[in-house]
C-alpha cells in the first residue's frame, strides 16, 4: 500500500498532524515558534511523524524556475500562464496565486487588492517513504525494524533497545530516538489500522484529498495523471518524487507531487540507501585489516630480527 | 528532531547556500538549495562513549595481533604485555556500549539475530567472541594454566581482532551522514592506522625499553598521520568542512599533533631513564592522538548532519552525472 501526497492542493491545514498525533499516540511537541513560516513542526522526528512543509516563495525565484523548470524544453522561454486553464486562470504571472486552487484543482487568480500576488506557498505534508530498500531497517541490529504484508516499514518498539543507528542511516532523515523514552519511532503508516482495513488516520482527515491512500499501482497511476494534469496547466517545476522504482531505495512507499525540487521542501534529491554500498565497504575494511596484520606481523619481524642479533 | 529548533536560520524563504565545487567533479558546480537551511539528514543520537568504544575495542584487537606475532618472533614479554592491554580495553567496551543505548536493560536485543547487513549486528557478533578468547588470553597467561589452551584463545582473539579494529568504521560509513559515508574507502584504514598505533603506544607505555613495542607505535603513528590526510583529501569541498573548522577541525589538529609529537618521542628518546620517560610521555600523546582522531571523525558527523548544502551537494552533482552519461 502506499501514499500519494499531492501537494499542489495542500492547504497547509496540519490535520494530519494532529490525527496522527491522536491515533497514534503520539506525545504533544513544545509550544514553540520557530519564526521563519508557519512551519513550527521543523521536520519529521521521533515526535512527528507527519510534518507539513511551508515554502514561501518570492515571484522572482518562481519566474526562474518557470524559465529552468523540469519541464520547460531548452530555448523555450517558459510556460505561458494566460494559456492555461480556462476559468479565472487568464493573466499574468503577478495576477495569479499559485497557492490556491479550484475545484479542479487549477490556481485562482489573484485577489489583486489583497496584494497577495507576489509570492506563493508551497506546502507538502512529509512522512516517512516506506522505502522498499529501506536503510532503516537493513542497519539494525535487533531487528526491531520489519517489513510488513503491506510493503510498509514498522519499528516494533518492544524490540527496539535504542540502539539509534538507524537515525543517521535513513536518508530522508526520518527515524528518530525519543529522548526520554530511549526507544525510535517512525510512521508506521497506521498498520493497525490498515489491519483492520481501515485508511491511516492522516489520508483519514486530509480535508483536500492532498494525502491519497491506496494500492501502490493505483497511487502510482493517480500520481502519474495528477503529474500530467498540473504539467498541462503549466505549474512551473512540477515533479514526481519518490515514484520511481529506480532510485536509490528502489522505489518508495510514499510519493510526492511536487512543484520544485526537492531539496526545496527539505528532502534529499537523490537519497540512496547506504547498505547498496555494503559490499565496497567491507571490502576496505578487510583491506585496511589485511594492512594492519601485514604492518604489524612486519614490523615485529624485523625489529625482533634485528635486536636479537 | 523531537521539539528541537534549528539554530542558524539565517533568512525566511528558500535559499541559495554558499556554492563550493567538489573536487574532480566531471560536471559543473551544482547550486544547492534548501528548506530554511534546516537539516535533511539526522544526525546520530550517541554519545561519547561510541568514539570512546571504537578506541579501545580497537586498541583491543590490534594488541591481540601484536600479542601473537611478538609471540612466534620469542619475545614473550611483549607478547604478554599486549595481551593484558588487548584484555583490559576489550573489558571496558561492552559497558561503553550497553550504557550508550537508549534502553540499555535491552542491549541483548542485540544478540536475537545475526544480520550481515547491520554493521552493528556483525560488530555485536565479533565483539561477543572476541572478548572472551582476548581474556581468556590473559586470564589463563597470568595464572599460568593450559598454555596450549591459552595459545588458542590467542590466537582466535587475533584473528578477530582486525575485524573489531576496522569494522567500526563501516559502522559509520553506511549511513547517510555525508561526511562518513564518502570516507567508506579510506575511514578503514584511519581506523586500522589508529588501532595499530594505540596498540603499540599502550606497550611502550608498559616496556619504553622494547625496541619492537617501539617500532610498531612509530609506524602505526606514520601510518595515523598518512590515512587521516588522505580520507581528509579525499571528500567534497562541499562534505569535507566540518574538518577544517568547528569542533571536529579542532579535535583532528589535536590529534595530529599529539601523535606527530608522540610519534617523534618515541622514536628518537635516547636510552636512559630520561629517555624511558620521554618514550611513556611520547606513548600517551599517542593515545590520545588515536582517542582525539576517533572524536574528530565522530564529531565531523554531526556538523556534517547539520549541513543540509553537504547533503545536496553530492546528490546534485550524481544526477547531473547521470544525465551527462545519459546524453554523452
Ligand atoms: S529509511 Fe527512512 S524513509 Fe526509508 S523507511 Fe526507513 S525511516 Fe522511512
Ligand atoms: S534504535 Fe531501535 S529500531 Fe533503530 S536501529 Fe536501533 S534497535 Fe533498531
Amino acid at each position: 500500500m502506499a501514499f500519494f501526497t499531492d501537494t499542489t492542493v495542500c492547504i497547509g491545514c496540519k490535520a494530519c498532524e494532529v490525527a496522527c498525533k491522536e491515533w497514534n499516540d503520539v506525545p504533544s511537541t513544545p509550544l514553540e515558534l520557530t519564526g521563519f513560516s508557519y512551519d513550527n513542526t521543523g521536520g519529521l522526528g521521533s515526535e512527528s511523524w507527519r510534518a507539513v512543509k511551508f515554502v514561501e516563495q518570492r515571484l522572482p525565484e518562481i519566474r526562474q524556475q518557470g524559465a529552468e523548470g523540469a519541464f520547460v524544453a531548452a530555448g523555450q522561454q517558459g510556460p505561458d500562464l494566460r494559456m492555461v486553464g480556462t476559468d479565472g486562470f487568464a493573466g499574468t504571472p503577478d495576477e495569479l496565486d499559485l497557492t490556491r486552487a479550484d475545484g479542479d484543482g487549477r490556481a485562482l487568480a489573484v485577489d489583486a487588492a489583497a496584494g497577495a500576488g507576489d509570492f506563493r506557498w508551497l506546502m507538502a505534508s512529509d512522512v516517512c517513504k516506506h522505502c522498499t530498500t529501506a536503510a532503516c531497517l537493513d542497519v539494525c541490529p535487533t531487528g526491531a525494524l520489519f517489513k510488513t504484508e503491506f510493503s510498509t516499514v514498522v519499528l516494533q518498539d518492544d524490540i527496539c533497545n535504542g540502539c539509534g543507528y538507524c537515525v543517521p542511516a535513513c536518508p530522508y532523515g526520518v527515524v528518530d530516538r525519543r529522548p526520554d523514552d530511549g526507544r525510535a519511532f517512525k510512521c508506521t503508516m497506521c498498520y493497525d489500522r490498515m489491519k483492520g482495513d481501515m485508511t491511516p488516520a492522516c489520508a483519514q482527515s486530509c480535508p483536500t484529498d492532498s494525502i491519497m491512500f491506496g494500492t501502490w499501482e493505483d497511487m502510482r497511476a493517480a500520481a502519474g495523471d495528477r503529474l500530467e494534469e498540473v504539467v498541462a496547466a503549466g505549474l512551473p517545476g512540477a515533479q514526481l518524487y519518490g515514484e520511481d522504482t529506480e532510485n536509490g531505495v528502489d522505489g518508495c512507499g510514499a510519493f510526492f507531487l511536487l512543484l520544485d525540487d526537492p531539496e526545496v521542501y527539505g528532502l534529499p534529491p537523490d537519497p540512496i540507501a547506504t547498505t547498496k554500498d555494503l559490499p565496497t565497504m567491507w571490502r576496505a575494511a578487510a583491506r585496511a585489516a589485511a594492512a594492519m596484520v601485514v604492518g604489524i606481523a612486519g614490523v615485529v619481524l624485523v625489529t625482533g630480527r634485528r635486536s636479537q642479533r | 528532531m523531537s521539539g528541537a529548533r534549528p539554530a542558524g536560520v539565517r533568512r525566511p524563504g528558500t535559499r541559495r547556500p554558499r556554492v563550493r565545487g567538489g573536487r574532480g567533479s566531471v560536471v559543473p558546480d551544482a547550486e544547492p538549495r534548501s528548506y530554511y537551511d534546516l537539516p535533511i539528514v539526522k544526525a546520530p543520537v550517541w554519545t561519547w562513549e561510541v568514539p570512546a568504544y571504537f578506541f579501545v575495542g580497537g586498541a583491543a584487537g590490534a594488541s591481540s595481533v601484536l600479542a601473537v606475532v611478538a609471540e612466534a618472533t620469542g619475545n614473550a614479554s611483549l607478547a604478554r604485555t599486549a595481551r593484558l592491554v588487548a584484555a583490559g580495553a576489550v573489558a571496558a567496551s561492552p559497558p561503553l556500549l550497553i550504557s550508550d543505548l537508549g534502553r540499555p536493560d535491552r542491549f541483548h536485543h542485540m544478540l536475537r539475530i545475526l544480520k550481515p547487513t547491520s554493521p552493528m549486528s556483525v560488530g555485536s557478533w565479533i565483539l561477543a567472541l572476541y572478548a572472551p578468547a582476548a581474556i581468556g588470553a590473559a586470564g589463563l597467561d597470568v595464572l599460568g594454566w593450559f598454555p596450549r589452551l591459552r595459545r588458542v584463545a590467542g590466537v582466535v582473539a587475533a584473528g578477530l581482532g582486525p575485524a573489531l579494529s576496522t569494522y567500526t568504521a563501516v559502522l559509520l560509513t553506511n549511513t547517510a551522514v555525508p561526511v562518513w559515508h564518502q570516507a567508506k574507502d579510506t575511514l578503514p584504514a584511519v581506523f586500522a592506522a589508529s588501532s595499530t598505533m594505540s596498540s603499540g603506544a599502550a606497550a611502550v607505555l608498559v616496556r619504553p625499553a622494547d625496541p619492537t613495542a617501539r617500532a610498531v607505535a612509530v609506524a602505526g603513528g606514520l601510518a595515523e598521520l598518512v590515512t587521516t590526510e588522505v580520507m581528509h583529501r579525499s571528500l567534497d569541498d562541499d562534505v569535507a568542512g566540518p574538518y577544517g573548522e568547528g569542533d571536529s577541525g579542532q579535535w583532528g589538529r589535536v590529534a595530529s599533533a599529539a601523535t606527530a609529537v608522540g610519534t617523534a618521542l618515541v622514536a628518537f628518546a635516547p636510552s636512559g631513564s630520561a629517555g624511558r620517560a620521554a618514550r611513556r610521555l611520547g606513548a600517551v600523546g599517542m593515545l590520545a592522538g588515536a582517542a582525539a582522531t576517533r572524536w574528530s571523525v565522530f564529531r565531523a558527523g554531526f556538523a556534517s548532519a547539520a549541513d543540509p548544502a553537504a547533503t545536496v551537494g553530492p546528490q546534485r552533482r550524481r544526477i547531473a552525472a547521470r544525465t551527462a552519461s545519459d546524453r554523452g
